[in-house]
């Protein structure tokens, strides 16, 4: 199991959790595994054709895994996701 | 592009007044600081992009802290709804230009301060003559085609950027250095119009832009002194439910359009256009 850490914006998406638990071995089986618990997830992180949407950023274990393996990107257990979308509020 | 160290051009003013040494008498006293060093604060200049909730605070601590010469960049006018957040303005300036208010409030926090005041939007006609003279600049900005724009005309200009970000109970906060990344290597594109919902629409605790915007004055002072660690590679992320603080590592990306190895962006662009909004520069 992996936690994912929802930041507030996307917390409607996950019935309000400040995080959830979730199995994978990828980012992307992961995210898959959140969505079939809590349907509408995947596509807040994720277009249409199933790519990470470049406004939307994924960390694994605080690295971004646009310069690690993308969606691909091996997940362990015990590891933590976090999910930051941009922001502009100043 | 030449890259920078993204320090402050490190000129020391004139010889403390009697009254200067005993107004920074706190900061002289640090060994980090001392006399050099707040003669070097008080010949920085810092340019603020918006006088609203981020850019309150900032304005407030480097005002106090003695840099010398603060503009301040905000077309708008104080509204009772910025009041619970914006702590430079007060009931009294409701329907003032928010750049009078700063400029009045500054002068009394400290005298030595100049203040230069920019009641104009930012636009990419004007950021680079507004933003050329300063040392560092502070992005309290409140939406997209803004932040590209401070983004991309401080990496033209080889300007640190002091950025800040405010949702609801949660605040971003780091440094750009010319040649360490930006904006864009964090956020390649931005969301589309709508997609992601503004302060004025989600709501910001207003205790949370004096966290955040202390953090810009704290990060702004040590670039001005070369001091410790800048959050640079690494934006730091504050939940206030849970008062966590966390970083992530924001690398720079050697495929950015405009400070990656073969950039296609040389001069600023159409940010309305790029973002799908109009841009403004309200904090």
């Amino acid at each position: 199991m992996a936690n994912v850490r929802v930041p507030a914006m996307l917390r409607p998406a996950v019935g309000g959790e400040r995080s959830v638990a979730a199995d994978g071995r990828t980012l992307r089986e992961l995210i898959d595994n959140v969505d079939q618990r809590h349907p509408g997830f995947a596509g807040q992180l994720l277009d249409p054709d199933g790519q990470q949407r470049s406004f939307v950023n994924i960390y694994v274990n605080d690295e971004d895994v646009r310069y690690l393996g993308g969606l691909e990107t091996p997940v362990a257990e015990g590891d933590v996701i976090s999910i930051l979308p941009a922001v502009a509020g100043g | 592009m030449s890259e920078t160290n993204g320090t402050a051009n490190g000129t020391v003013g004139p010889a403390l007044s009697l009254d200067q040494a005993r107004r920074y008498a706190r900061h002289i006293i640090l060994p980090e600081v001392g006399s050099i060093g707040q003669r070097k604060l008080l010949a920085a200049k810092v340019l603020l992009i918006g006088a609203g909730g981020l850019g309150s605070p900032a304005a407030l601590y480097l005002a106090a802290a003695g840099v010398g010469t603060i503009g301040i960049v905000d077309y708008d006018t104080v509204d009772l709804s910025n009041l619970h957040r914006q702590i430079i303005h007060g009931h009294a300036n409701i329907g003032r230009p928010k750049v009078d208010s700063v400029r009045e409030r500054l002068a009394d926090v400290n005298p030595d301060v100049n203040v230069v005041a920019y009641n104009e939007l930012l636009t990419s006609e004007n950021a680079l003559d507004v933003i050329k003279d300063y040392d560092v600049v502070v992005n309290g900005s409140d939406n997209f085609p803004a932040r590209y724009l401070v983004n991309d005309a401080c990496y033209l200009l080889g300007k640190p950027l002091v950025d800040g970000t405010l949702f609801r109970f949660e605040g971003r906060a780091n440094v750009f250095l010319p040649g360490q990344g930006c904006y864009r290597c964090l956020f390649p594109a931005p969301p589309p119009p709508g997609a992601v919902p503004s302060c004025a629409e989600a709501g910001v605790l207003g205790a949370m832009c004096g966290v955040i915007g202390t953090i810009q004055a704290v990060e702004t002072i040590k670039l001005l002194l070369e001091l410790g660690e800048p959050l640079v590679n690494r934006l730091l992320l504050f939940d206030s439910l849970s008062m966590e603080f966390r970083e992530v590592r924001i690398p720079r990306d050697p495929n950015c359009p405009l400070c990656g190895d073969n950039p296609t962006i040389h001069e600023l662009i159409d940010y309305e256009a790029f973002c799908g909004a109009p841009v403004t520069t309200l904090g």
